[in-house]
Parts: C-alpha cells; sequence; structure tokens
C-alpha cells in the first residue's frame, strides 16, 4: 500500500467520525461510558485485590516442634518453609521470645518476680505468613508430614472465606466485563451501519470505477478503531482525576479508614489500566466495525 | 491458413466488447436478456436504445460484472466476464468509466476532489493525481471551477464533472447510462459533442444508453434497438426505431 493510499484511508476515517459526528458521538459516549464503568470496576478489583492480598498475608500458620528437637534443625526447617513460593515470610519466635511478648499483658509487668521459670519452654515456633491463602491446606499437608512438628495452628475460616471471596469477585468481574463489552461492540456495530448507509452513494461510485475490498472497507475500520479509542481516552482522564479526588477525601475525613484500607497509588493502577483500556477501546472498535463491514459492506 | 489466423486473431483483438449469445434470467418473469450477440470494436461510438424493460439495464450491469450472464459468455477487453474471481472485479473495472444520469457527485466535495477521487480510488500517486485532474477537468471545459462545490454548478457542469471523473483514469471504454437524462437539449447536445470529441481524440470506446430520440437521430452513429430482452436491430448510423 502506498503512503498516501495510507494517509487517505486515515484522513476518511477521521471524515467519516466528522460526518457522521452524532452517531460518532453517541458511540464515544456508550463507549467511554461501557469504559468507564469497566475502569471503575477495575480500580475497586484492583484495591479490593491488594487489600485482600494484605489481609491474606496477615492470615498466619504456627507451627510448633516436638520436645527435644535441636536448634539446628529448626532452623533447616525454617529455611525449607521460607524457600516455598506460597510462603512471603516466616519468622522464628523463640520459648522465651514468645513468654516475653505475652506475659507483660496477661500477667503483668512483674511476670518474671511470679514465673522463675519460663512456662512456654519447648514453645519455639514458627509464624508463616502466606503469599495466596487458597494454597494454605498444601502447606499445612506438608508441614504436617514432617516428623519434628509437633502440631500446625492455623485459620481455616480466615482461608476459605478470603478464597471465596477472591473467586467470587473473579467470577462477577468477568460477566461484567463480557456483558460491557458486548453492548459496545453493538453500539459500534450500529454506528458503522449508519456510516455506510450515509455513505452510499460515494461506495457505490469506489465500486464502479475499480476500489478493492480493502480500500472501501478500511475507513470504516479505522473510524472504529478511532471511535474505540477516544471512547477509551476520555474515561481513563475522568478516572484518573476522580481517583486521586476519592482518596484524598477518604484520607481527610475518614483517616480511621486509611489504617484499615491500603489505596493502592494512581500511578501503579494506571500502569495496568491504560493499556488495557485503549487495547480494549481499539479491540471493540475494530471488532466491532470489521464485523459491520464485512456483513453489510458486500463490495 | 496462417495469414487467416492472423486476420482472425486481429479481429478478436479489436473487439473490446463481445456477447456471445448471453441470457439473463432473474428469479421471476421473463429473461431480461435472451440469447443476445453482439460485438463492439474499439474506438466505435455505440448508442444503445429501448423502452424500459428491454434489458439496456441488464446489458450494462453484465458489462461492469455487477451481474453474471445466466448463459453465453461476456467478454470485456478480452476477459471473460463471467470466469472472474471478486477479488478480480476491482481491477478489471478499472477499464471501464462509467457516467449516470444522476451524476452521483459527491456533495461534500468539490470539483478537483470529485475527480481526484477516481484516482485515489486507483492508488494513483499524489504528484500524478495533481497533474492529471487538471488535464480531465480541460478536457470537460472545467479547468476554471476546480475548487466549486458540485452544488454550485449547473446540470450539465456537473455531468462533465462526472465525465473527467470517468476518464481521469484513461479507460479504454467508457459506458454512460442516460447521461442526458437530467439535462436540457442544449447541455444534452454539449455532451454528446464532448463524448463525440473524446471517442476521436483518445479513441475511447464509448457506449451510450438513452432515450434521447432527437441525438440519436443527429448523432448518426452505430445504433442498437433493443426490445424485450432482445436485439431488434443494429444499425451503422442508425436512427432512433419507433416501436410502436
Amino acid at each position: 500500500m502506498r503512503i498516501s493510499t495510507l494517509f487517505y484511508t486515515l484522513k476518511q476515517g477521521i471524515i467519516n467520525i466528522f460526518r457522521n459526528k452524532w452517531f460518532s458521538l453517541a458511540s464515544i459516549a456508550t463507549i467511554s461510558a461501557c469504559l468507564f464503568l469497566f475502569g471503575l470496576f477495575y480500580t475497586v478489583l484492583a484495591n479490593f485485590q491488594s487489600m485482600l492480598k494484605s489481609a491474606e498475608e496477615g492470615v498466619a500458620v504456627t507451627v510448633f516442634f516436638e520436645e527435644g528437637v535441636a536448634a539446628e534443625r529448626i532452623q533447616e526447617i525454617g529455611e525449607q518453609i521460607r524457600a516455598r513460593s506460597e510462603v512471603s515470610r516466616a519468622d522464628y519466635i523463640s520459648a522465651d521470645q514468645a513468654w516475653a511478648d505475652w506475659a507483660p499483658e496477661n500477667v503483668g509487668e512483674d511476670y518474671q518476680d511470679i514465673f522463675s521459670e519460663n512456662p512456654f519452654e519447648g514453645m519455639d515456633n514458627y509464624e508463616i505468613y502466606m503469599t495466596d491463602v487458597a494454597l494454605q491446606q498444601d502447606l499445612v499437608t506438608w508441614l504436617e508430614s514432617i516428623p519434628e512438628i509437633s502440631e500446625v495452628r492455623r485459620s481455616e475460616v480466615a482461608a476459605n472465606t478470603l478464597t471465596g471471596i477472591n473467586a467470587i469477585v473473579a467470577y462477577v468481574s468477568v460477566g461484567i466485563i463480557a456483558i460491557l463489552l458486548a453492548v459496545s461492540i453493538f453500539l459500534i456495530n450500529n454506528t458503522v451501519i449508519i456510516g455506510i448507509s450515509v455513505r452510499k452513494t460515494e461506495i457505490e461510485i469506489m465500486k464502479y470505477i475499480g476500489a478493492t475490498d480493502f480500500f472501501v472497507r478500511s475507513p470504516f475500520v479505522i473510524e472504529g478503531i478511532l471511535i474505540g479509542l477516544i471512547g477509551s481516552c476520555i474515561p481513563l482522564a475522568a478516572i484518573y482525576v476522580l481517583y486521586i479526588e476519592v482518596i484524598d477525601y477518604v484520607t481527610i475525613q475518614f483517616p480511621a479508614l486509611t489504617g484499615l484500607m491500603q489505596f493502592l497509588p494512581v500511578e501503579n493502577l494506571f500502569h495496568t489500566l491504560v493499556p488495557v483500556s485503549l487495547g480494549l477501546g481499539a479491540g471493540i472498535g475494530f471488532l466491532g466495525s470489521f464485523a459491520t463491514v464485512r456483513k453489510h459492506l458486500r463490495v | 491458413m496462417a495469414l487467416h489466423d492472423k486476420k482472425k486473431k486481429k479481429k478478436v483483438t479489436d473487439e473490446v466488447i463481445l456477447l456471445d449469445k448471453v441470457s439473463k434470467s432473474y428469479s421471476t418473469g421473463s429473461p431480461a436478456l435472451d440469447n443476445i450477440s453482439l460485438s463492439i470494436k474499439k474506438g466505435e461510438f455505440v448508442f444503445i436504445v429501448g423502452d424500459s424493460g428491454s434489458g439496456k439495464s441488464t446489458l450494462i450491469k453484465l458489462l461492469l460484472r455487477e451481474l453474471v450472464p445466466t448463459s453465453g459468455r461476456v467478454e470485456v477487453n478480452g476477459q471473460d466476464v463471467g470466469k472472474l474471481k471478486h477479488r478480480q472485479v476491482p481491477k478489471f473495472r478499472r477499464n471501464l468509466g462509467i457516467v449516470f444520469q444522476d451524476f452521483r457527485l459527491l456533495n461534500d466535495r468539490n470539483v478537483y476532489e470529485n475527480v481526484a477521487f477516481a484516482q485515489r480510488i486507483v492508488q494513483t500517486p499524489t504528484k500524478e493525481i495533481r497533474k492529471n485532474v487538471p488535464k480531465a477537468l480541460a478536457v470537460v471545459g472545467l479547468a476554471g471551477k476546480y475548487k466549486a462545490k458540485t452544488r454550485q454548478l449547473s446540470g450539465g457542469e456537473q455531468q462533465r464533472v462526472a465525465l473527467a471523473r470517468a476518464l481521469v483514469n484513461e479507460p479504454p471504454i467508457l459506458l454512460a447510462d442516460e447521461p442526458t437524462g437530467n439535462l436540457d437539449p442544449k447541455n444534452s447536445w454539449d455532451i454528446m459533442q464532448l463524448l463525440e470529441r473524446i471517442n476521436e481524440e483518445k479513441g475511447t470506446t464509448i457506449l451510450v444508453v438513452t432515450h434521447n430520440r432527437e441525438i440519436v437521430n443527429a448523432m448518426q452513429k452505430r445504433v442498437i434497438t433493443m426490445k424485450k430482452g432482445v436485439i431488434i436491430s443494429d444499425e451503422e448510423k442508425g436512427g432512433y426505431i419507433d416501436e410502436d
């Protein structure tokens, strides 16, 4: 293809948008609305996932050892635990430290006067934090297979709840995104059909003069892609501004919440959201227009 | 024998349009074309006349490969139109210029852009377009109006723009479907004279479908008369035949 033809096709695609401006605006608005919802949904989801991740990391599995296990062996088991992919951290708590942490609050500051010996003797343990709470059962099974380990304590309810929430969120997201995409493709479809009918004479002349299928169809596909791209830029800008405003508002108005909820920085969020939104916009535009010209533009 | 073959071959290459026992039927009613044969040589100027329903439009559609014949063979520039694959049609049509009764100009563009449009479609380089479009406009006498919007032009001028658009790619054959149907007698006559000049100067083969009795009678060209899908008359320097 000649460069001049490429520019001509691109120009015609842009002209199509303006020639058919009300329908183009309607399409852009609808794609913007869909991708805005998608962006909002993604923003909430990403933050929710991040909070879940923090919560998952907060769920610990505690392992205790049989009496008389050598310190070297305990250390060796600790290394094996840390080497596992589902483990984010494994903290060794000696019996003395466990007593020193627990006693002041539960016995009193003078606990050393009351107890001359450490009642937690032999209760050296590891507190293990997970990267993915869904893999807790695998870890527990493995830990229980180690003969030197006497007991494995864990919160099954917390693990199951978090895993369940994760699954529900994933299914709902996929469902909503699929519906939004289908609606957008349908709308692009309609815009291109209207564009084709508006340019009926021009297309007829092109056919008679000897335009190839590609030449006739490509401005409509370009129109669809451009509508998709414009439609994805608007919600990106809106979400950027809105996200910063909402975080500022929550931080100022509800300072207590910020301790519970760690919002993702806007840069982290947009690192994924920008390419995904632009890709979705262009993809929706391409799919909608390409399918339409193939079906309705018999050259 | 060899000389005879050579003569025969020469004769074949001279025929730019050849219809051999062509019939075209639609799903309902009698055939639009019924076993017609005709040949048109390079550089000829031919009128095709006949009432509505005589098969003129079907004939034009077959030549443009908008339709394929139900039976028989249609050859244009030596290509069997019925055997063309879909992807070969655009290149085939570049051999044909076409002018319509209703001009079919792009009213959102000016005269220059309308003519340049035909060149862009066949992917002519911009530099060439800048040279060719003014030349084509000069041929039809509209060089000074290249910036005008088509709506600002008279019917005759609009048809000239359509003619320039049909000629700018220099097709060897020009099909004109009722080119004077929307024009007054003076403009009709001007357009016909223009077509005649193009035929004589450029050697373009011209096929004009028309109802215009005065022009057909005055031009003294070959006239093919059609009725109910058959050719009832084919005369060199013929006239408009009254079918009543």
